[in-house]
């Protein structure tokens, strides 16, 4: 368990007239990561993101506040059992940061040359772990020939040789293109499940969070202003920074009221009424949920307008639907969609039934 | 010049020394210049990883004072003009060879020369290492010596060579010019014969002798640099 307490970091710069000026890059974070969690860290950049999972590892000392990993006090460590720690918990970066002059295998091995493994042993466990990383024909190779997903496998694969509990990944999708994330993130994924092993993602990008973490964190101007599981967190984002991250169109251009009401007078035009349905973390994304209502009932509803995000196997949002203005098909739709829990349907009341 | 260049006589001359002193003259000028580079790189070496693991955010951080030392006896060895560095360093050359002159006594002041300018070509070279790579090995626990030894100078492997080959050929400059102080070497025979006797051909085929010498450590020193330059993709 990784607990971070009262966490605060202030960069202090001189400018050239020797005056000084403070920054609070981080101010009284205070984080708990629970054993085998893939915890998001989520913020814009300049959040301090960065900075906090490098007090994780003591490459960034902290001004105030403690880490402590498994009730030891990283801080307080000295020199040379901070450096065995750093076995325990390993990192991935957003340049993958290999050594350029040594090959696949020999970046591999080289935690474990730190570590004074014999170098017999050390070969061994590195092709084991470029079979893991899906690369076994890259040993020989150098970082330079390789693609940057494939780099950043064998960091991976390096960051995992000498087995640690933990791995932290400070932006370590950013630089790929969305596919080649996707296989990262799956990758990262089978680390958690098989080998247990704790991760923490350090991302911009909501994407990210939303496909392999468990839990999150976001961060905006050095505060956490959010955490929890990433479900409850995203489908009810309170704070402002959460809600720019989990509407990020929204106040530029893309208006979901002005949709909204586009698609009821579209339904009232054509004499259909308007249902409401809530998604509020159904089990759903595996169906086509409408068009097999519309199978199930042989109601064909019309979608006037949907926002909805899955969250792992969940979908929270809502959806306009029309329908047939005939309280017989009202009934079967709301009893159809009664036997999910996490759906809420309600009937938008037309603007004449105000008049 | 010219005219008396090319004479009979001048010509017949040339050939006999070319024949019978040049070859002695070149064995002396590269071996002069090779084993200053190794002295130069020997002391130069350290000195320059210091000054970049030494600094405040470096991976072995010194004390400021030791610092501003190393950096003022730097500057102040390469702000003295070879000539007279080579007078000025007599006594310790006189102790450490037993004679200020001569063929092996010109190495002295040549490495005194030369070994604060390896040190900042080090220190060059040893900057253009990605810092993050460095922060990467922090983060797998490495110490600041393993650092040093494991990634900073492997990683600069190709910019160090590039740089040992800009010394071997600065050396090899400054070799010739001990040819005054009774150096030996082709900067011997050039001063010898064509400025002190105004033999302008001798003169003439010693400094191609040196342009060919600095050509090939040239070539071989880029060669080897981009040989070992594994970012360069190859198929």
């Amino acid at each position: 368990m990784i607990e971070i307490r009262n966490l605060t970091k202030t960069f202090t710069t001189s400018a050239d007239d020797g005056t000084q000026t403070t920054f609070d890059a981080l101010k009284d974070v205070s984080l708990t990561v629970g054993d085998g969690d893939i915890y998001g860290i989520i913020g814009m950049s300049g959040a301090g993101k960065s900075t906090l999972v490098r007090c994780i590892n003591m490459l960034e000392r902290p001004t105030e506040g403690q880490v402590l990993i498994d009730g030891v006090d990283v801080g307080a460590l000295k020199p040379k059992e901070l450096r065995e720690i750093r076995r325990d918990v390993t990192m991935i970066f957003q340049g993958f940061n290999l050594l350029m002059q040594r090959t696949c295998l020999a970046n591999i091995t080289f935690p474990l040359e730190l570590s004074g493994m014999k170098r017999s042993d050390a070969k061994k466990k590195a092709r084991e772990l470029l079979e893991t990383v899906g690369l076994p024909d890259k040993a020989n190779a150098y970082p330079a020939q390789l693609s940057g997903g494939q780099q950043q496998r064998i960091a991976i694969a390096r960051a995992l040789a000498t087995n640690p509990r933990v791995l932290l990944c400070d932006e370590a999708t950013s630089a790929l293109d969305p596919n080649t994330t996707h296989a990262i993130l799956e990758l990262i994924r089978k680390i958690n499940r098989e080998l247990g092993i704790t991760v923490i993602i350090i991302t911009h990008q909501m994407s990210v969070v939303e496909e392999v973490c468990s839990h999150v964190a976001i961060l905006d101007e050095g505060h956490v202003v959010e955490m929890g599981e990433v479900a409850e967190v995203f489908a009810n984002p309170k704070s402002d920074a959460a809600k720019r991250l989990v509407y990020p169109n929204a106040g530029d251009g893309h208006d979901d009221d002005a949709e909204k009401s586009a698609g009821i007078a579209a339904a009232a035009r054509s004499g259909e009424r308007v249902l409401r349905i809530v998604f509020n973390g159904s089990h759903s994304t595996d169906k086509p949920f409408i068009t097999q209502m519309a199978i199930d009932t042989g109601i064909a509803a019309n979608i006037l307008y949907a926002s909805t995000r899955c969250l792992g196997d969940r979908v929270f949002g809502d959806m306009l639907l029309g329908i047939p203005d005939d309280p017989v098909c009202l009934e079967t739709v709301r009893g159809y969609f009664a036997k999910d829990a996490d759906i809420i349907m309600e009937e938008v009341i037309k603007e004449d039934d105000h008049a | 010049m010219l005219d008396r260049m090319f004479t009979s006589e001048a010509l017949e001359e040339a050939l006999w020394i070319l024949k019978n002193e040049f070859p002695m003259a070149v064995w002396e000028t590269v071996y002069v210049t090779v084993l200053a580079t190794l002295f130069a790189i020997v002391l130069g070496l350290p000195l320059g990883v210091l000054l970049v693991a030494g600094e405040k955010n470096g991976v072995l951080p010194l004390p400021a004072p030791v610092m501003s030392v190393l950096n003022v006896i730097i500057n102040l060895l390469r702000s003295v003009p070879f000539l007279i560095l080579m007078i000025l360093v007599f006594p310790l050359t006189r102790l450490i060879v037993g004679t200020s002159v001569g063929t092996v006594a010109s190495i002295v002041p040549l490495v005194i020369a030369a070994f604060p300018f390896v040190a900042r070509l080090v220190e060059s070279s040893l900057r253009e290492v990605n810092p993050n790579i460095i922060e990467a090995a922090q983060s797998m626990g490495a110490s600041p010596m393993q650092i040093i030894c494991k990634v900073m100078l492997p990683e600069s492997v190709p910019s160090l060579i590039s740089n040992a080959t800009i010394a071997i050929t600065t050396i090899l400059g400054y070799s010739a010019m001990s040819g005054i102080i009774g150096g030996g070497g082709l900067g011997q025979i050039a001063i010898n014969y064509g400025y002190y006797r105004y033999r302008y051909l001798v003169m003439v085929i010693a400094v191609v002798l040196l342009i060919l010498i600095v050509q090939i450590f040239q070539t071989v020193g880029t060669t080897l640099a981009v040989k070992s330059d594994k970012r360069i993709k190859k198929k």
